[in-house]
């Protein structure tokens, strides 16, 4: 992938960037929309979809309380939905390779956020006696700075990482060893696993949640049964 | 409130709808110093240009140094401080009370919108979508179900915030015990359990894949790691055990 070629994404990955704390937390960065709508940029809404799914589950473990530390999906999400959705379909590696490099990249966009929160409590320090004062050209300044920095580095994690992701998924796909159907089962054990601790986390107080639990399944049974 | 305070100034239309988008962006100089302190200023800035004499007088100054210290709470639920401060600012509020105030409000603004919002709605929400995905719906359908359903909310929740706090200034406190608040967490949680229990094997059948379904492996190896991930609570970031086990598989899978 060349640079002209990420620049597409590279907006769509600041926009939804900026989504997740500044502006305005309408859970567009979330990975079931935001790789949806990168699959669409490729070409390809359904396969973002599918990886976007599988990184909502991954991510209901990921609550954003507060000044807790926690990965960023929404550029995360355009890297992972794009990179799936470039693969050839059927490629038994492309959605493990694709889920691995959009985690690495939630990650690594968890940490530039920290960075950011840094620089603009730096810049806050710097402007402190104008906005002590109660000027309002330092306090707007340093409210869109703050925006601004902030959809920079959306724009930047997202430029870097479809840079180096896009050919390293490219050659784990065509390297790629085990069967498709192994694959997929690891994926979806994976999924499985967080999604469900994850929601045992936030819900075990609720009362008689076993027993709504246990309905819902058994209401999927019905419907697997009908069907 | 001081013996010379002035009566409630009816703040325009225009100047809440400025405070309102402004609201949207309440986080976007979010900073470990002041947390949303100076976003709290940014967002009243608007209505403290209705103090007589407009932003040239030193009260306006005052009022904005005032707004713009450390203060926390949930981002959706800011509206309600800022539609509380800007009144009590508007009617010359004593300064001491204004503080008392903030510092009061914070942390139930902080902890109510962290399990109504973060807690409730938003999984209940990706749990919606996940059904509907389950269910074999478009890319369409899923991402505008997710979408609406959770913005409904989002936005009711922050037009209503910034409107009670406006109209009840700093006598906000009994709207906190409003019952969405005090029983929403719990009815939300009890319906989004309802809804794992379809969600979770319906969206995990068919990222398996037509023809493959959940055969018996998948199912026990799942629940062996729901059961081990919920006994560690946490104590574990399930993603970074995510991240750590398709690394491993990846790895296997180049070297095989």
């Amino acid at each position: 992938m060349t640079l002209l070629e990420a620049l597409p994404l590279a907006l769509l990955g600041a926009l939804l960037g900026l989504d997740v704390v500044s502006f305005p937390q309408a859970m567009i960065a979330r990975p079931i929309v935001s790789s949806t709508v990168a699959g669409a940029f490729i070409g390809h809404s359904e396969a973002g979809l599918l990886i976007g799914v599988v990184l909502e589950l991954i991510a209901l473990d990921t609550l954003p309380f507060g000044a807790s530390r926690y990965p960023e999906w929404g550029s995360a999400g355009v890297v992972g939905g794009a990179l799936f959705a470039a693969q050839p379909r059927g490629m038994p590696g492309a959605l493990p390779a694709s889920i691995l490099a959009a985690l690495l990249t939630a990650s690594i966009s968890g940490s530039s956020m920290v960075v950011l929160r840094r620089m603009i409590a730096g810049r806050l320090e710097r402007s402190r006696d104008r906005i002590e004062d109660g000027s309002r050209a330092a306090l707007v300044s340093l409210h869109l700075s703050g925006m601004s920095l902030d959809l920079l580095r959306g724009g930047i994690v997202t430029t870097v990482a479809m840079l180096v992701f896009s050919p390293l998924v490219r050659a784990i796909v065509a390297t790629w060893g085990t069967e498709s159907s192994y694959s997929r089962s690891v994926v979806v054990v994976v999924a499985a696993m967080v999604a469900g601790g994850a929601l045992w986390k936030v819900f075990h107080s609720v009362r008689y949640v076993l027993w709504f639990l246990a309905g819902g399944v058994l209401v999927y049974a019905i419907i697997a049964v009908v069907r | 409130m001081t013996a010379a305070a002035a009566p409630a100034q009816r703040i325009p239309r225009r100047v809440q709808l400025a405070m309102f988008i402004r609201l949207l962006a309440v986080q976007g100089s979010w900073n470990y110093e002041t947390l949303l302190g100076t976003g709290v200023g940014f967002a009243m800035e608007p209505a403290l240009r209705c103090l007589p004499g407009g932003r040239k007088t030193p009260r306006y100054r005052e009022a904005l140094a005032r707004e713009s210290r450390y203060f926390n709470a949930h981002p959706y639920l800011t509206g309600i401080a800022v539609g509380a401060l800007s009144r009590a600012e508007l009617e010359g509020v004593d300064p001491a009370r204004i503080e008392r105030f903030r510092s009061a409000l914070a942390s139930p603004l902080g902890s109510v919108g962290d399990r109504l919002v973060w807690a409730s709605w938003l999984p209940f929400c990706s749990l919606v979508a996940l059904c509907v995905f389950g269910a074999g719906g478009s890319a369409l359908a899923v991402v505008g179900t997710f979408l609406l359903l959770y913005n409904a909310g989002h936005f009711v929740l922050r037009a209503w915030g910034l409107q009670i706090g406006l109209s009840r200034g700093l006598n906000v406190a009994p709207a906190l015990a409003n019952p969405v608040f005090r029983r929403g967490p719990q009815v939300i949680g009890s319906a989004a359990a309802l809804l794992a229990g379809v969600a979770l094997p319906a969206a995990l059948q068919r990222v398996a894949g037509p023809g493959r379904g959940l055969n018996g492996g998948i199912i026990v190896a799942a629940v062996i790691g729901i059961v081990l991930l919920a006994g560690l609570r946490e104590r574990a970031e399930g993603w970074r055990i995510a991240l750590g086990v398709l690394a491993v598989f990846v790895l296997y899978s180049l070297l095989t």
